[in-house]
């Protein structure tokens, strides 16, 4: 009797109706991360370095292949739906970005691979560019040992591709918890790949404590932000928090009781933003990204800007676009402000740089500040714009970080800019294959750079923004300052006596410089095809 | 489909330069003259198309001929659209003629170093500087036949970057604080047009949203038919956008400065490529944007523009004057020229834009004679300094009749080319705007102080110290003098063909932009033109 009256007064709980073909592309990353994570505990230390890069490439290669598939059979278009009971969307935006992760991740994984550029250990075993030992001391014995019997933290595959896996479902994300649940996946991996340089490790420690602690601090922000939204639309599901804010949602009395509060909703969404616009490196909150980009290793930085600012802007788009459009008149004034801050600011303090890397981070800065305008543009050029923006940066990015791992001297990297001077004199083709990655990011014609900023402030202007397209093509002359400055320094100066050496690769990291070439020039001269992808898949479902 | 010979006529300098860049290092002297005579052949066989072209262009026919029409970012709608009307078709001639001049004159330029024991330096100098030179060419060539406003300023763009390494890379002065000053002076010709092309980037995304479609000649019919239609305000702004990077590029007072940096680091070679045919792509772009996109913005900053153009007249030719450094001098009498070209084609009269056209091409192959002849002396003696010279005439002859000839040209002699072309800018000014005719015509008096004075000082009176040993025109540079200078006397005397082929266009132009010439009022011009 008690059981029947429990069941009559408990409804059944539904099990939760997976889409797994939908979410395959995620489950084939964390099927291999979680493989990898077996074969470090099981395969022998000298097979480990092989497994490991092969578990990672089939797994991102499966992960590529089922997106096509997905997208071939009309998941970006008609078919294009909320899976897993609301949570994950699958849809042109996700499968595009999700796209552009897989293959960047593709080019990351080759260049974390690279054994060459290191010199060879005590035991003769070639090397790559991340700590032998993370847990060693700095400086001590142990490491000291480590390093010398050739030991390798073959780790930083599965780690990478948990973090892969996060960034797949963090532009797809379609509730709030589920998007804080990705932000965390894929933020959590990266703060200990940052701590993994082999050289100079008190400085990528340095590093990874910078980023994790205000990375908590914006994740923090996140969660609260999540908090409030949740405590005035009642729902963390962003078509319901849309259907609220737009009045459309049926009313109940719990919600009758919150909904006038507006406070809730808009510091609850500015939160929420500040999380998001901390991932992009938007300034104010940019501060991160110099320390950060120069103490990573260099294969992990590449990775880290690419990928991370494909996933965040992703979100972004998917929680303004889809969640808060009904507050487009209050968030947009702001993205106003934080993209021309973030684009002027981003250009005129990139003018001072002397590293090579943290002129790439601040760099990074300004195109963030290039892609909210494409952000801004609310309409569905926008959207395109911006994906096609990703797309272009984001190869542009690889391939600039790994010719920078090519530029040694006896100390590793040498990433002080008075060190490339003379550089085209002395290795002529990779100077002009890094002038050319610099020229895209200026934006000149016939490179990915220039369509995409043109793709993006088109839609800026068609959506009535002129005004930041102005302030956008004139941070772009200071840019271009900058990015000229290192080309003179190449060409133009005289090579140093005791300049550093041009290491020659393995095909691994010759492939990644000459895939993010190709693409460059490719999107620049032919983006035709590449356009019509991006503009196809830029409607979000809600 | 028939030959797309426009096409042809880009792609060919283009793939020269791949495969000239693709040639191995020399190791001889034989292989280092293959490195240089590939190049050329491209360029002369540009050249022939360039003819060829020109001779199946029908003065009388369509606006636009030869047209080719290609999809291209269909998103934006953009396409690669080309033709050319006579205008084009003529500065097309203009670029592929100077091309192979500017090569041979720069034969000896970019040499691979030599060492004692005869070891040539390996490096792919010599095959960059030549390849550079053929993009250069090939974008040139391709941004006078677009026909479709984003295809233009792609190739606009771009070209700035051949040209930066072009000026950057090759000087005469190589070493320390020299060598700084040149990459100073190539970032600056960066950075100014640069700045001016991104103003226009945001001119170009503006018109965008008003046409929803780059082609030329799609906008300016539907301007022409009224179903497209500009406020004033948003007409102003973009012709402003577009127009201040032409008038970086021309360049127009008071954007010139980067112009003697530029012209002054440069080879002479190279200084030749940004004057005679680099920069004449602003001033055709203005004439074939600025005027057709936004007649009635032309109109209202034509005195505006007059004005500016008059100041860099007086203002390049004084400065002119005063300089100690044989480039810099012809850069500043180059600003002065460019000010009667953006005058002959703001006046908006068929006189005057007959005349800036002609202007173009004349002032393309008298700066070219005079400058690649002033290379080759300043190669002689190692020096830009007009001081380091005196009494050239007496050691080399030759030379200094070229160099006077080039100079005579400059300073509009009749019976040479610009004389022609300058005459037709004044009067066609003098029609509308007498006082600004008239101030103008100071600058041919300031002209010939600058031409007798720099002729004088180098070449008359006893003979300077050093320069002793300066030898005669060799023959390979007597083959870049003396057609340029028949040029200059076919021009000079009989300039038909090329007014033939101008005029119609010009017409074309005018009647686009709603004016037609004022009524001779003879009397009332002299009186102040009402």
């Amino acid at each position: 009797m008690t059981g029947m009256t429990l069941a009559a007064a408990i409804p059944p709980i539904p099990a939760p109706h997976i889409e797994y073909l939908q979410l395959s592309p995620m489950l084939a990353v964390f099927g291999a991360a979680l493989v990898g994570i077996l074969a470090e505990a099981f395969v022998p230390r000298r097979h480990r370095y092989a497994t490991q890069v092969g578990i990672a490439l089939a797994g991102l290669a499966a992960s590529f292949g089922l997106i096509l598939y997905l997208a071939q059979a009309g998941y970006a278009t008609t078919k294009a739906d909320l899976a897993a009971m609301g949570a994950v969307a699958v849809d042109g935006p996700s499968l595009f970005l999700q796209g552009v992760i897989t293959l960047v991740a593709v080019v990351a994984v080759l260049q974390f691979a690279e054994r060459r550029l290191e010199p060879r250990s005590g035991a003769g075993a070639a090397v790559d560019a991340f700590a032998p030992e993370a847990a060693a001391v700095p400086g001590s014995d142990a490491e000291r040992r480590a390093a010398t019997s050739g030991h390798a933290t073959t780790e930083i595959y599965p780690l990478t591709m948990f973090a892969v896996g996060g960034m797949l479902l963090f532009p797809a994300a379609s509730d709030l918890l589920t998007m804080f649940v990705a932000l965390e996946v894929f933020s959590l991996p990266l703060y200990l790949m940052c701590a993994l340089a082999r050289r100079r490790r008190l400085l990528s420690q340095e590093a990874a404590v910078k980023y994790f602690l205000l990375g908590a601090f914006s994740s923090a922000f996140f969660l609260f932000g999540l908090a409030l939204v949740y405590g005035y639309a009642g729902s963390v599901q962003f078509g319901q928090i849309a259907r609220v804010v737009e009045g459309t949602a049926t009313v109940t009395p719990a919600l009758a009781n919150t909904t006038g509060n507006d406070a809730l909703l808009l510091i609850g969404l500015a939160m929420l933003g500040v999380g998001l616009l901390f991932k992009v490196g938007a300034v104010p909150f940019h501060m991160w990204t110099p320390d950060v980009y120069q103490g990573a290793p260099t294969p992990v930085t590449g990775f880290m800007a690419a990928a991370t600012k494909v996933a965040a802007f992703g979100a972004m788009l998917r929680l303004l676009y889809v969640a808060f459009p009904g507050l487009a008149w209050d968030w947009r004034p702001v993205l106003w402000g934080v993209a021309i801050l973030t684009m002027v600011a981003g250009a005129v303090i990139a003018v001072t740089q002397t590293d090579v890397k943290r002129l790439l981070a601040y760099s990074s800065v300004a195109h963030a500040g290039f892609i909210l305008t494409g952000v801004i543009a609310l309409n569905q050029h926008g959207i395109g714009a911006v994906l096609f923006y990703l797309a272009a940066y984001s190869f542009v990015t690889l391939g600039a970080f790994a010719v920078v791992t090519l530029v040694r001297d006896a100390d590793g990297e040498a990433t002080h800019l008075s060190r490339w001077a003379g550089l085209g004199r002395r290795s002529p083709l990779l100077a002009a294959v890094f002038a050319l990655f610099l020229l895209a990011f200026a934006g000149i014609p016939l490179t990915s750079g220039f369509t995409g900023k043109f793709a993006v402030f088109q839609a800026a202007a068609s959506g009535g923004a002129m005004p930041l397209v102005i302030v956008g093509v004139l941070s772009s002359a200071v840019a271009a300052f900058f990015y000229i400055r290192v080309i003179v320094l190449m060409f133009f100066s005289d090579p140093r006596a005791d300049g550093p050496t041009v290491a020659v690769p393995s095909a691994l990291t010759g492939t990644a410089i000459a895939l993010g070439a190709v693409v460059t020039v490719v999107l620049g001269v032919a983006p035709e095809y590449f356009l019509h992808l991006a503009n196809q898949a830029s409607l979000l479902v809600r | 489909m028939s030959f797309p010979l426009l096409t042809v006529t880009t792609v060919v300098p283009a793939v020269g330069a791949i495969l000239t860049a693709a040639l191995p290092p020399a190791t001889n002297t034989r292989s280092r003259d293959r490195n240089k005579v590939v190049p050329l052949a491209f360029s002369l066989a540009t050249l022939v198309l360039a003819c060829v072209a020109i001779a199946r262009f029908q003065p009388h026919g369509a606006r636009f001929q030869l047209t080719e029409n290609h999809s291209w970012i269909s998103q934006f709608g953009i396409g690669y659209s080309v033709g050319v009307d006579g205008i084009a078709v003529v500065l097309i001639l203009l670029t592929t003629v100077l091309v192979p001049f500017v090569m041979l004159a720069s034969w000896h330029d970019a040499d691979p170093v030599v060492d004692d024991s005869g070891t040539f330096e390996r490096n792919r100098r010599t095959q960059g500087f030549f390849a550079l030179i053929l993009a250069v060419e090939a974008m040139v060539v391709l941004s006078f036949e677009a026909t479709d406003v984003f295809l233009f300023y792609v190739f606009f763009e771009a070209m700035l970057i051949p040209m930066y390494f072009l000026i950057g890379g090759f000087g005469d002065r190589t070493k320390g604080e020299d060598a700084k000053q040149r990459s100073y002076a190539a970032v600056k010709f960066l950075l100014y047009n640069l700045l001016g092309g991104l103003v226009m980037l945001a001119a170009v995304i503006g018109l965008y949203t008003k046409t929803h479609t780059f082609d030329l000649v799609s906008i300016t019919t539907s301007l022409q038919n009224g179903t497209l239609h500009f406020s004033p305000v948003v007409e102003n702004a973009l012709f402003l956008g577009f127009m201040f990077a032409f008038a970086v590029k021309a360049p127009l007072w008071p954007l010139h400065t980067w112009l003697p940096n530029a012209m002054g680091e440069a080879t002479a070679g190279v200084a030749v490529l940004i004057t005679a045919v680099v920069d004449k792509v602003g001033t055709y772009a203005m004439l074939r944007f600025c005027l057709q996109l936004f007649p009635q913005a032309s109109k209202t900053f034509a005195p505006a523009i007059l004005v500016l153009s008059v100041i860099g007249i007086i203002y390049g030719a004084l400065l002119a004057v005063g300089q100690k450094d044989i480039k810099r001098l012809v850069a500043y009498a180059s600003i002065s020229h460019f000010g009667f070209i953006i005058l002959g084609i703001f006046a908006l009269t068929s006189q005057g834009q007959s005349g800036a056209t002609l202007y173009m091409v004349n002032h393309g192959v008298s700066t070219a004679a005079w400058l690649l002849v002033a290379g080759f002396l300043m190669s002689r003696r190692g020096s830009r300094l007009i001081a380091d010279y005196g009494g050239v005439q007496k050691v080399a002859p030759v030379l200094a009749g070229t160099f006077l000839i080039g100079g005579l040209a400059i300073l509009s002699l009749p019976g040479l080319g610009p004389f022609v072309s300058e005459f037709l800018v004044l009067v066609g000014t003098f029609e509308r705007y007498p006082a600004l005719g008239i101030v103008a015509t100071a600058g041919i008096v300031l002209a010939a102080l600058y031409v007798l004075v720099l002729y004088q000082r180098t070449m008359t009176g006893p003979v300077k110290p050093g320069n002793e040993a300066v030898g005669d025109l060799k023959a390979r540079e007597l083959v870049v003098v003396a057609p340029l200078i028949a040029l200059l006397l076919v021009l000079g005397i009989y300039p038909k063909p090329i007014t033939d082929i101008v005029n119609p266009s010009v017409n074309q132009t005018l009647s686009q932009v709603g004016r037609t010439d004022p009524a001779p009022h003879v009397v009332n011009a002299i009186g102040g033109g009402q």
